[in-house]
C-alpha cells in the first residue's frame, strides 16, 4: 500500500540477541509519506517485511508522543536524528529528502547492551535511580502541600531538570558514553527542593557510586548530551552534581 | 431493578461522609511480622501500579511488580498533559470535598457510585501532599505556594500542574518511591514481563504467568493477592491516544478467569486532538484539555467556506460551544464538547483538507495577555504588533510544548494560525468491576486506576485520572488489602509446580503454538486496523442498533479470519513484538465484541455513550434512570457468550437530573 | 583517607583532578608567557636572560618546577586512566557519527590536542629546559636568548612549534571552561564571562608564543 512518494533506502542495525554478532543489513523503504513520524515509516518497512516472510525490525518505542523516553534510535550519526529538541517518534519524514540514504544504529554503550536490532537494554538507569533518586518519605508521611513555600524560580529549574524522559540520548551522544546529564538531572531536580535537601549528600554519592558501576564513561564536558537532549537538560546540573559531590564528599558527617 | 446476587459492592454503612472514616478505622489489618510473609503482585506500573507497589512495600508486604516496557517510568501515565483535581479550595473560590464530588457524579452523568465518588474526593488532597513531598514539582506562584488552573465541567481552580507534563511527573515521583523500595530489596522489578494469565486456585486469585519479552520463556509467579494496574483499553479503537503497547490482555484473562466486566462501551472521546492525516498513522496526539482555558473553539458559520481562518472576520464565525453552553462555554465536559465538534463537522462545517476538525483559536487570549503584560510593564499606546508579541510570550509560556509539539506534527504553526482539532478516544471508564474495596469478583484479585470502572461513571473530568489511580495506589489499596489478606496470613506461599500454575502455563504456550502454526498471510496490525475501523464508525462517539448489530457480526468474522490468517513471523523465545500483538488484538477482538454488546444493552444515552436513539430535541444525551441506573458487569460464559449482572446505583446524597452546562 | 581515595577513584574525581591540574598548568602558561615575552624589548635579550636567569636560580620557583612536573604528570596520568575507562565504555562505536552537530571538535580530541603537545614537550624541553638544566649543573652561565635565537633560525623548528601552539590553542580552547564545569563551577551569569576569558586568554597566550618563533625566524627579534 503507497502512502506518499518518497522513497528511501535504510541501513539498518540487525542483532538477534545480546551475545550474538550484528551486522548492517539494507531495506528499500518505498511509498512514504513526509507526513509520516520516523516510526510510522518502520511500521510500513515492517509491514512490507512481514507481508514478504522476512523478520521485521525490532525497536522501541510506545507513547509516540515524545514523553514516555522508550524510543530510541541513532539516526544518521545522531541520538533521535537530525532535529533538536525531539525524540524520534516526533520525528517526521519531511526532514529528510526523497532518495536519502539513512543509517539507523542503536544506544552504544557497555551499560546499554543491545537486546535486539535497535532495542536496548537500559535498566542500569532504573538502578541508578534505586540508589537514590528519591525522597524517603513514606506514603502518608506528607504535610499540607502548602507548607512548604518554594520560591518560584527554584520550582522552574527543579522542573526543568525534572522534565528529562530517561531516554539515554544523552549516553548515546556522548562519545564517552557517560550518563552524567541524566543522574545529574535528578540529582539537581531534588537538591533544589528543600523536600529532597535532607539527604542530598547521602543521593549524590550513591548515585554517582552506581553510574560508575555501571560502566558509563567519563563526562569530557563536550556538550553533546545537552545538544541531543529532546528535553534540553542543561549542562548546568552536571556542573550543580559535581559541586554537590565535591561538597558531600568532604564534609558528610560519616566514616 | 435489584442487584445481582453475584455482586456485593461492599459499600460501608453509615453516613456519605462518614463512610471512609469509619472503614478506615474499623478495616482488619495485618500485623507487620505477617506483612513479611505476605506477597503481592502488582502488574502495571504507571500512577495505580507505582503507588500501589511502593505504598504495600513500606507497609512490609513482598512485592513483585511487572510492566512490559523496559522501565516502570514508561507506563503510559507518563503522558498526562494538563493536571491532577484535588478539593484542597487553595484558590478559595468555593471548592470543597463535596463539590469535587458532586462534579465528579455530575461529569460521569449519574452513572458512578456515590461512596467510591466520595472516597475520591476525600483523600485528593493527601494525593497533592504526598506527590509534593516526593519532590514532584508543581506549578508555583511568586509568592512560593501552589499553583491551580481550570478544567472542564467544573467552576472552581482546583487543578494542580506541571507545565504539559504533569502526569509525567506524578510517575516519576511514584516511580522514584518504587525505585526506592526496590533498592532496599522490598520490591522485585521484573520489566519486560507481560502478564498472559492469572492462576486462580480454589476460586482465588493464587498468582500469574508472564512471560519474559527479552528470552520469550514463560514464568509463574505466586501472590496471595495480584493488582492488576494495567491501565485502559482505548487501543481497541486502533487510532487513540494511549501508547502503542496500552493493552487489555491482563483485564481480559482476569475476565476470562471469572472477573466481571463492568460498563465496557463508556469509553471517553477526546475533543481537542491533532486530527488524522492519513492512513500511515499509527497514533493519535492529545492537545491538553487546559487549552481550552485559553483557546476558542469556532467553525466558520458558512458551508465549505474555502478562506484562510484569518480571513474569516469575527461576525461570521460560530463559537458553537460559547453559544451553546453559555455557563461553561469552551470548557464543558469532553462528551459534550467531543459531540458538538462532530454534529458541526457532520453538519458541512467542519474544516482543513479532511473538513473532519474545528478550530482552537488562541487569537482572542493572546492579545487580552498581551494588553494585561503592556499594563504590567506600563507601556503606553503600544502598537498592536507589542501587543501580539507579548500575548505571544504569554501563551508560550505555558503552553509552549503543546504549540511546539503541534508544530513538529503538522508542519503548521499555532501561534500563527488556529489549531485544527478533533475529537480521538482517549480514556475507557469501563473496565474491571470491582467492589469498594476495589477486588474484582476473583476473591484476591484487585483493579486500580483505568482498568476498574468504579469512579467515573459514564464520563470523567479532565484531571480526573491522575487523582484516581493515585488515590487508588496511595491511599485506598493499603488499607483495603488488609481486608482480604488479613484472611490469608495463614496461606503458605503456594510453590508453582501447582497443578493450577501448570495448567495455566500449558493453556498459555498452545495459545502461543497456535498463533505461530497459523501461518497466514496478514499482519497483525492489519486485523488491528480492521478493529479499529469497525468499532470507530459503529462503537464510536454515536452509536446505534443497527450499527452495532452488525459491528458484533463483523468481528466475530474478523476473530475467524485472524486465527485462520494471521501471520507471526519470528520464534517465540526471543524478542519478538510482534507475537506480543498478536496476543493483545487477539483479546481486543474480543473485548470489542463485548463493548458493542454492552452499548446494544444499554437503550439510553450518557457521558460518553452516546445512542442516537435516545437525545433531547438539542441533541443532548437522554438519559433512563428508570431502567438503566445499573453498573453493567458482565461475566464471561464461554465464547461470545457473556451474561449481564446488574448492580443497581443509588443516589442518596444527589438528585438524578438531566445534565446542564448551558 | 578511605573517603578521599574513593573521591579520586570515581569518575567524578577523577575529571576534578583533570580540570584542578589543568587549571594549575594555565597559571603556570601566564608566567611562561609572560617571561618569554621580554624578548620582545628586542634588546639583545638582556632583560629576558635576566628573567630567565631568575627562574633557574630562584628557590621557590625550583621547589614550584617540582610541583610542576607533578601536576603535569597527573594530568597526563589521569588522561591515560580516563581514556581507557571511556574506551571500555563503548566497546562497540558508531558506523556512522555526526559530532559536528552537538560539539565542537576540539571538544572531542583533548586526548590527541593532548598527546602532540606532549610531544611537543620533549621538543621543547630539550631544546630549552635540558641545556639550562645542564648550565645551572656546571655552574655555568647560559645565554638561553641566544639558544632561542639558534632553535628558531631552522625552519622545521619553527614548524614544530607552530604545531604545538596550535594544539594548546584548541586544547585551552575547551579545556580552560570545561575545567571550570568539572569544579562545578556553572552559572548562568558568570559562565558566558568564564568562556569568553577562556577563549580571549587561549588566543592571547598563543600568539604571544607563536609570535616568538616567527619573529625570531624573521629576524625582527635579533
Amino acid at each position: 500500500m503507497s502512502h506518499g512518494n518518497m522513497n528511501l533506502t535504510l541501513k539498518v542495525w540487525k542483532q538477534k540477541n545480546k551475545d550474538s554478532k550484528g551486522r548492517f543489513e539494507t531495506y528499500d523503504a518505498k511509498g512514504i509519506s513526509p507526513d509520516m513520524s520516523f516510526l510510522e515509516m518502520f511500521d510500513v518497512v515492517n509491514e512490507q517485511l512481514i507481508s514478504s516472510g522476512k523478520e521485521p525490525i525490532a525497536f522501541d518505542h510506545d507513547c509516540r508522543e515524545g514523553i514516555c523516553g522508550m524510543c530510541s534510535m541513532y539516526i544518521n550519526g545522531r541520538p533521535h536524528g537530525p532535529k533538536g529538541g525531539i525524540t524520534t517518534c516526533q520525528l517526521h519524514m519531511r526532514s529528510f529528502n526523497n532518495g536519502d540514504t539513512i543509517v539507523v544504529e542503536p544506544w552504544r554503550g557497555a551499560a546499554f547492551p543491545v537486546i535486539k536490532d535497535l532495542a536496548v537494554d537500559r535498566s542500569s538507569f532504573d538502578r541508578i535511580m534505586s540508589a537514590g533518586g528519591f525522597v524517603s518519605v513514606n506514603t502518608g508521611n506528607a504535610k499540607d502541600a502548602n507548607n512548604i513555600l518554594i520560591p518560584k524560580d527554584d520550582a522552574d529549574t527543579a522542573f526543568d531538570a525534572a522534565a528529562c524522559i530517561g531516554c539515554g540520548a544523552c549516553v548515546a551522544a556522548c562519545k564517552n558514553s557517560s550518563a552524567m546529564l541524566f543522574v545529574s538531572a535528578k540529582v539537581s531536580q531534588l537538591s533544589l527542593l528543600p523536600q529532597g535537601k535532607v539527604e542530598k549528600q547521602d543521593r549524590v554519592l550513591n548515585m554517582v557510586k552506581q553510574m560508575d558501576e555501571e560502566g558509563f564513561g567519563n563526562c569530557t564536558n563536550t556538550g553533546a548530551c545537552e545538544a541531543e537532549c529532546p528535553k534540553s537538560i542543561s549542562l548546568e546540573n552536571i556542573a550543580r552534581m559535581n559541586r554537590e559531590y565535591l561538597g558531600a564528599s568532604f564534609t558528610q558527617n560519616k566514616k | 431493578m435489584a442487584t445481582s446476587s453475584k455482586l456485593n459492592s461492599k459499600i460501608p454503612e453509615g453516613t456519605l461522609e462518614n463512610k471512609w472514616t469509619k472503614y478506615r478505622s474499623t478495616v482488619h489489618l495485618v500485623n507487620p511480622a505477617n506483612k513479611r510473609s505476605l506477597e503481592v503482585i502488582v502488574v502495571g506500573s504507571g500512577l495505580a501500579g507505582s503507588s500501589a507497589a511502593a505504598s504495600l512495600a513500606e507497609m512490609g508486604y513482598k512485592v513483585k511488580v511487572f510492566c512490559f516496557q523496559d522501565s516502570p517510568r514508561r507506563a503510559h501515565s507518563i503522558a498526562a498533559q494538563g493536571g491532577v483535581n484535588a478539593a484542597k479550595n487553595y484558590q478559595n473560590d468555593g471548592d470543597s470535598v463535596y463539590r469535587l464530588f458532586y462534579d465528579t457524579i455530575k461529569g460521569g452523568d449519574y452513572r458512578a457510585r456515590e461512596a467510591n465518588v466520595h472516597r475520591l474526593a476525600e483523600v485528593s488532597g493527601n494525593i497533592i501532599d504526598q506527590c509534593v513531598a516526593q519532590g514532584v514539582p508543581f506549578a508555583r506562584e511568586y509568592g512560593g505556594t501552589l499553583s491551580n488552573r481550570s478544567f472542564g465541567g467544573t467552576q472552581v481552580q482546583r487543578t494542580f500542574y506541571a507545565a504539559g507534563q504533569t502526569g509525567q511527573q506524578l510517575l516519576l515521583g511514584a516511580y522514584s518511591a518504587l525505585q526506592r523500595q526496590v533498592g532496599m530489596g522490598a520490591v522485585t522489578l521484573l520489566a519486560r514481563h507481560e502478564m498472559m494469565d492469572v492462576v486462580t486456585i480454589d476460586g482465588k486469585a493464587r498468582g500469574i504467568i508472564a512471560r519474559n519479552l527479552v528470552t520469550g520463556k514463560l514464568e509463574r509467579h505466586f501472590g496471595h493477592a495480584v493488582l492488576l494496574c494495567t491501565g485502559g483499553y482505548g487501543n481497541v479503537f486502533y487510532l487513540s491516544t494511549n501508547a502503542m503497547g496500552c493493552n487489555v490482555t491482563a483485564a481480559w484473562k482476569a475476565h476470562k478467569k471469572g472477573a466481571f466486566f463492568g460498563n465496557p462501551c463508556y469509553t471517553q472521546i477526546h475533543p481537542t486532538c491533532i486530527p488524522v492525516s492519513g492512513d500511515h498513522q499509527s497514533k493519535l496526539t492529545l492537545m491538553s484539555e487546559s487549552l481550552r482555558n485559553d483557546g476558542r473553539i469556532w467553525v466558520p458559520k458558512q458551508k465549505d467556506d474555502k478562506r484562510k481562518p484569518k480571513d474569516i472576520p469575527e461576525e461570521e464565525r460560530d463559537y458553537y460551544l460559547e453559544r451553546r453552553y453559555p455557563a461553561f462555554g469552551n470548557l464543558v465536559p469532553r462528551d459534550v464538547a467531543s459531540r458538538a465538534a462532530k454534529e458541526r463537522c457532520d453538519a458541512g462545517y467542519g474544516v482543513g483538507a479532511s473538513k473532519m476538525a474545528v478550530y482552537l483559536d488562541f487569537e482572542a487570549n493572546m492579545m487580552r495577555y498581551g494588553q494585561i503584560e503592556a499594563n504590567k510593564k506600563n507601556l503606553h499606546n503600544p502598537t498592536k504588533e507589542t501587543i501580539r508579541a507579548l500575548g505571544k510570550e504569554v501563551v508560550k509560556e505555558k503552553y509552549g510544548n503543546l504549540f511546539d509539539m503541534y508544530k513538529q506534527i503538522t508542519d503548521e504553526d499555532p501561534y500563527e494560525m488556529p489549531m485544527r482539532i478533533y475529537p480521538a478516544v482517549h480514556y475507557t471508564m469501563g473496565g474491571l468491576w470491582v467492589d469498594y474495596n476495589l477486588m474484582t469478583t476473583v476473591p484476591g484479585l484487585y483493579a486500580l486506576g483505568e482498568a476498574n470502572f468504579s469512579d467515573h461513571g459514564a464520563n470523567r473530568l479532565g484531571a480526573s485520572a491522575l487523582m484516581q489511580g493515585l488515590a487508588d495506589g496511595y491511599f485506598v489499596i493499603p488499607y483495603t488489602i488488609g481486608d482480604y489478606l488479613s484472611e490469608e496470613i495463614r496461606t503458605k506461599a503456594i510453590p508453582t509446580d501447582h497443578e493450577a500454575f501448570v495448567k495455566a502455563e500449558a493453556e498459555v504456550q498452545e495459545r502461543i503454538n497456535k498463533l505461530f502454526s497459523i501461518k497466514g498471510t496478514k499482519s497483525v496490525d492489519y486485523f488491528h486496523k480492521a478493529l479499529g475501523r469497525i468499532m470507530w464508525e459503529k462503537c464510536g462517539m454515536a452509536r446505534n442498533a443497527k450499527g452495532l448489530t452488525e459491528a458484533i457480526a463483523e468481528i466475530q468474522q474478523l476473530k475467524k479470519d485472524f486465527w485462520s490468517d494471521v501471520r507471526v513471523p519470528g520464534e517465540q523465545n526471543e524478542f519478538n513484538t510482534e507475537l506480543e500483538k498478536a496476543h493483545r488484538v487477539a483479546d481486543f477482538i474480543e473485548l470489542g465484541e463485548l463493548m458493542c454488546k454492552d452499548a446494544l444493552n444499554r437503550n439510553e444515552s450518557c457521558g460518553g455513550h452516546f445512542r442516537e436513539e435516545y437525545q433531547t430535541p438539542d441533541g443532548e444525551a437522554l438519559r433512563d434512570d428508570a431502567n438503566f441506573a445499573y453498573v453493567a458487569a458482565w461475566e464471561y460464559k464461554g465464547e461470545s457468550n457473556f451474561e449481564l449482572h446488574k448492580e443497581e446505583l443509588k443516589f442518596e446524597n444527589i438528585k438524578l437530573a438531566q445534565r446542564n452546562y448551558a | 583517607m578511605s573517603k578521599k581515595s574513593g573521591f579520586l577513584s570515581s569518575s567524578i574525581g577523577k575529571k576534578f583532578l583533570m580540570g584542578l591540574t589543568g587549571l594549575f598548568l594555565i597559571s603556570f602558561l601566564v608566567i611562561h608567557v609572560t617571561l618569554n615575552s621580554f624578548i620582545f624589548f628586542n634588546d639583545g635579550g638582556a632583560t629576558f636572560n635576566a628573567g630567565a636567569d631568575f627562574m633557574a636560580h630562584n628557590p621557590i620557583i625550583r621547589i614550584l618546577e617540582i610541583g610542576l612536573f607533578a601536576g603535569l604528570l597527573l594530568h597526563i596520568f589521569q588522561a591515560l586512566v580516563l581514556t581507557l575507562e571511556n574506551r571500555k565504555a563503548r566497546p562497540i562505536g558508531y558506523a556512522v557519527v555526526k559530532g559536528s552537530a552537538n560539539s565542537s571538535w576540539y571538544s572531542r580530541s583533548m586526548g590527541i590536542l593532548g598527546s602532540l603537545l606532549l610531544l611537543f614537550l620533549v621538543v621543547h624541553l630539550s631544546n630549552f629546559w635540558v641545556p639550562t638544566k645542564v648550565a645551572v649543573f656546571n655552574h655555568t652561565a647560559h645565554d638561553t636568548f641566544a639558544g632561542m635565537k639558534a632553535v628558531f633560525s631552522q625552519w622545521y623548528f619553527v614548524a614544530i612549534y607552530l604545531v604545538g601552539v596550535i594544539s594548546l590553542l584548541y586544547h585551552l580552547l575547551h579545556g580552560f571552561q570545561s575545567s571550570f564545569q568539572s569544579l562545578g563551577l556553572n552559572h548562568k551569569k558568570y559562565t558566558p564571562l568564564i568562556k569568553a576569558l577562556g577563549m580571549w586568554f587561549s588566543i592571547i597566550v598563543c600568539l604571544l608564543f607563536a609570535a616568538m618563533p616567527v619573529t625570531m625566524f624573521l629576524g625582527i627579534i635579533k
